[in-house]
């Protein structure tokens, strides 16, 4: 696909939503289309977060896995939302894995490329922090309630 | 002196004996039943029924059931504690206690010719199951139909088999989340409030239920309030201790209000500053 | 003050023998007589049989977490109140609710009787009528009424004993209740000190009350009688030094819900409950199960309850008021502030008992002063 055609489409998803002009293009400059079929891991605990995932189709599971307790899905994300924010602090590892729960289509944002980016140019880099700060804030607060297990009978 | 009325006209407090004749486990620990009473003439979707079990005690349970169907009682009553989970264990035939309908109702009529979103969570389901029988039955009354549903995990999610059924309706939304799940779970995993951002309405011409635990209700109505839609068209159904349901025991009281009878069913303009202080 | 003189109640003198004479003609109508009497060094409301019965001569002694009873004069009604209120009567710690008894495969629900008892109080202070007045609105006048509070109070006659003597924990004055008696009552007396005895200047009040009147051996006030029951009040009104500013006394306390002040009056509080036990006005109740072994026969009993316990606020998961704190605002707010929204009169009547006996103290004036003075908005 044109670069052209990757800055319409990173434009189109909430987190680069009107995303000022030379930056779409820097940003769009570390995409690329990917695909996952269902079933299909996006990555694994503990590898390199070199990747940042926008969804666009389809839904992916975000899971923990625990002896005696298999595997727990603790996060499900959609068209429109963002899986990866570990590549933001070092060492950069995933905590967690994740994996297509239907056919699920995405852009990839290279990592090392888009923290090139950011570290060259501070104001992108203000920019993209800005954008991605509300993502892990409403993450916190989410964890927040599930860690109350509001539904739980608690006796 | 005060106007005292006729001593012997019928003590509120005393139920009337009611008889179990229908129950369907729903999920485990928590049981739905049919209901049949003498005299009875009908509630109206928010109220609450008083429930005895005879040397065991009395507990406020809401109708979950259609209002518009007078004769049958339903509740969905889950164990957990000594009342419930006696009840739960009540087979067809067995005799209980009864009192009421009692409580405000969820403005369901207000509601005409506007977006309505229900947002419910755990058990919240049950109270809210009413507005979506009146929703459904009267759906050309009113505009997008949202139902937000979020439940521990997938084996603790209410009323499935009608989920299933109102989610295959074109002319209204279904969604369900749960906080966690296992790997043959293909729905959503996360907070109520994440369903949000994918629903459609038009928070100013919307009024939303909610049901839940008090947490999830502050953050389901804050999330609301974010989007948009006027605390006076925000409705939540609270839980207080309950004695006696009729204003007189003093339990219940959150700030100047008595949930059981100037509630349960309260509009979050009321409910936002008593609910921001720790302990009310 | 002026004494009202109209036709319809205008004053009568009664002596000591005629006090004797109420009581008796009261149970002669078939009323059980409730007044003063000395029991435990304290004045408490109990059967009266006659004038005897009454704690003439005594006085009491009160403060904070203090209250003795001293010999002084010779009245009959020089207390001023003790620790019983007369809800223990209209409103009792304990109501049988319902029963039920199960057989041959058949429950029954049985109502408990309502009593037809009639009941008469003596020595009903102003402060305590305001309290009666109270708890008419909570019982009566809402959607929903208890029908064993409104047996008794229908068939209730009510003297007023105008205050001669204040505590030093009364105000009354502040809260617009007393020390003079003004509705209410279907008698009201105010005792004041003759040449030779007490006498009893009496007013009607009601119907009832005159008839009662018009039965006794009574004679028409003079002058000097009227002065000088006018003179017994007045010296009440001047003994009362406690005082508590009610001036946007509810909006000051529901907008002050963080004071540090309640931290400071928890640090204190034993959340003993007395206050609310004490509390002519406090109405609150929790209802438990009576079961006997088999379960044939089970019961539901209604009794006081208090919000200094915990479990008042028990929901599914947990006490909504876990903390000293919160249980000491809610009582407060509820009885200065909130109770104004719910019943369009504040629960507070000046009568002083949760002062009084407070183990430790707390006064509930000093208490509201300190919100008032530490609050930002002034």
């Amino acid at each position: 696909m044109s670069v052209k055609g990757l800055e319409k489409i990173v434009a189109a998803h909430s987190l680069f939503a009107g995303l000022g002009g030379g930056f779409l293009e820097l940003v769009a400059g570390c995409a690329r289309n990917v695909r996952f079929e269902a079933g299909q891991y996006l990555f694994h605990e503990g590898e390199i977060a070199s990747e940042i995932y926008l969804i666009r189709e389809g839904s992916v599971a975000l899971e923990i896995s625990a002896p005696g307790q298999g595997c727990m899905t603790f996060m499900s994300a959609g068209p429109d939302d963002v899986v990866g924010l570990s590549w933001i602090v070092p060492p950069y590892h995933w905590t967690f894995d994740t994996r297509a729960q239907e056919d699920t289509r995405a852009i990839s944002l290279d990592a090392i490329c888009l923290r090139t980016k950011c570290d060259a140019d501070p104001a992108l880099g203000y920019e993209v922090m800005k954008r991605f700060a509300p993502t892990i804030v409403a993450r916190l607060h989410s964890t927040r309630l599930q860690l109350l297990d509001l539904y739980g009978t608690h006796s | 002196m005060a106007h005292i009325p006729d001593p012997h006209l019928s003590d509120p407090m005393v139920p009337v004996l009611a008889r179990v004749t229908n129950r369907v486990e729903e999920i485990p620990g928590v049981v739905t039943f049919e209901i049949n009473a003498p005299q009875w003439q009908g509630f109206a979707p928010g109220q609450f029924n008083m429930l005895s079990l005879f040397g065991v005690g009395e507990i406020p349970i809401s109708i979950s059931g259609p209002s518009f169907d007078s004769t049958t009682i339903i509740h969905t009553i889950r164990d957990v504690g000594a009342v419930s989970g006696a009840m739960a264990t009540l087979e067809p035939g067995a005799m209980l206690g009864m009192r009421g309908p009692y409580g405000t109702a969820w403005p369901v009529e207000q509601a005409r010719g506007r977006d309505v979103v229900v947002v419910a969570g755990g058990l919240g389901l049950a109270p809210v199951r009413p507005i979506l029988y009146h929703l459904i039955t009267n759906r050309a009354n009113f505009g997008r139909v949202t139902l937000l549903y979020g439940a521990r995990s997938p084996d603790e999610i209410l009323f499935r088999n009608e989920l299933s059924k109102w989610r295959a309706q074109l002319d209204m939304s279904v969604e369900v989340t749960v906080d966690h799940a296992d790997a043959t779970w293909r729905g959503h995993v996360g907070v109520v409030t994440t369903l949000f951002k994918g629903a459609d309405f038009d928070p100013a011409k919307t009024t939303a239920f909610v049901c839940g635990p008090e947490i999830m209700m502050r953050f389901g109505a804050n999330a609301l309030t974010d989007a948009g839609v006027a605390p006076e068209d925000i409705h939540l159904s609270m839980e207080r201790n309950m004695q006696c349901a009729i204003g007189l025991c003093g339990h219940c009281q959150i700030g100047p209000f008595f949930v059981c009878k100037d509630g349960p069913v309260f509009n979050w303009a009321q409910m936002k500053p008593l609910m921001a202080i720790k302990e009310l | 003050m002026l004494v009202e003189t109209d036709s319809c109640n205008s004053p009568f003198v009664l002596d000591a023998n005629g006090l004797g004479r109420l009581i008796a003609s009261l149970h002669a109508s078939g009323h059980r007589v409730l007044g003063p009497t000395r029991r435990d060094n304290a004045v408490v409301y109990d059967e009266v049989r006659s004038t005897s019965d009454l704690p003439r001569g005594w006085v009491d002694e009160q403060a904070g977490g203090h209250y003795r009873l001293k010999r002084e004069g010779e009245a009959y009604f020089g207390y001023t109140i003790g620790p019983t209120a007369w809800k223990s009567f209209l409103h009792p710690p304990k109501q049988s609710l319902w029963s039920t008894k199960t057989g041959n495969g058949q429950t029954e629900i049985r109502p408990a009787s309502i009593s037809d008892e009639k009941l008469a109080f003596l020595g009903v202070r102003a402060c305590e009528l305001a309290a009666i007045a109270v708890q008419d609105k909570v019982f009566l006048d809402g959607a929903y009424r208890d029908p064993h509070y409104a047996a008794r109070r229908a068939n209730l006659f009510i003297i007023a004993v105008n205050c001669g003597r204040a505590a030093s924990t009364c105000f009354c004055s502040s809260m617009g209740t007393g020390p003079k008696a003004r509705e209410g009552y279907d008698l009201a007396l105010t005792e004041f000190i003759t040449s030779e005895d007490v006498a009893f200047l009496a007013v009607a009040g009601s119907k009832e009350g005159a008839e009662m009147l018009s039965t006794l051996p009574t004679r028409p006030a003079t002058q000097a009688d009227i002065d000088a029951s006018t003179e017994a009040t007045a010296q009440a009104e001047s003994q009362i030094n406690r005082r508590i500013d009610t001036s946007g006394l509810s909006p000051l306390l529901k907008e002050n819900p963080d004071h540090p002040r309640w931290n400071d009056v928890a640090s204190r509080c034993l959340n003993c409950a007395n206050c609310t036990m004490v509390c002519p006005t406090c109405f609150c109740t929790k209802v438990e199960e009576v079961s006997d072994l088999d379960g044939v026969e089970t019961s539901r009993v209604q009794s006081w309850a208090s919000c200094f316990t915990s479990d008042f606020s028990y929901i599914h998961g947990g006490a909504v008021r876990t903390t000293p704190k919160a249980r000491y605002r809610q009582w407060m707010t509820h009885k200065l502030a909130t109770w104004v929204d719910q019943f369009g009169t504040s629960g507070c009547v000046g009568c002083g008992r949760c002062i009084t006996w407070c183990p430790v103290g707390i006064d509930i004036t000093e208490e509201a002063a300190a919100i008032r003075s530490g609050n930002k908005g002034g």
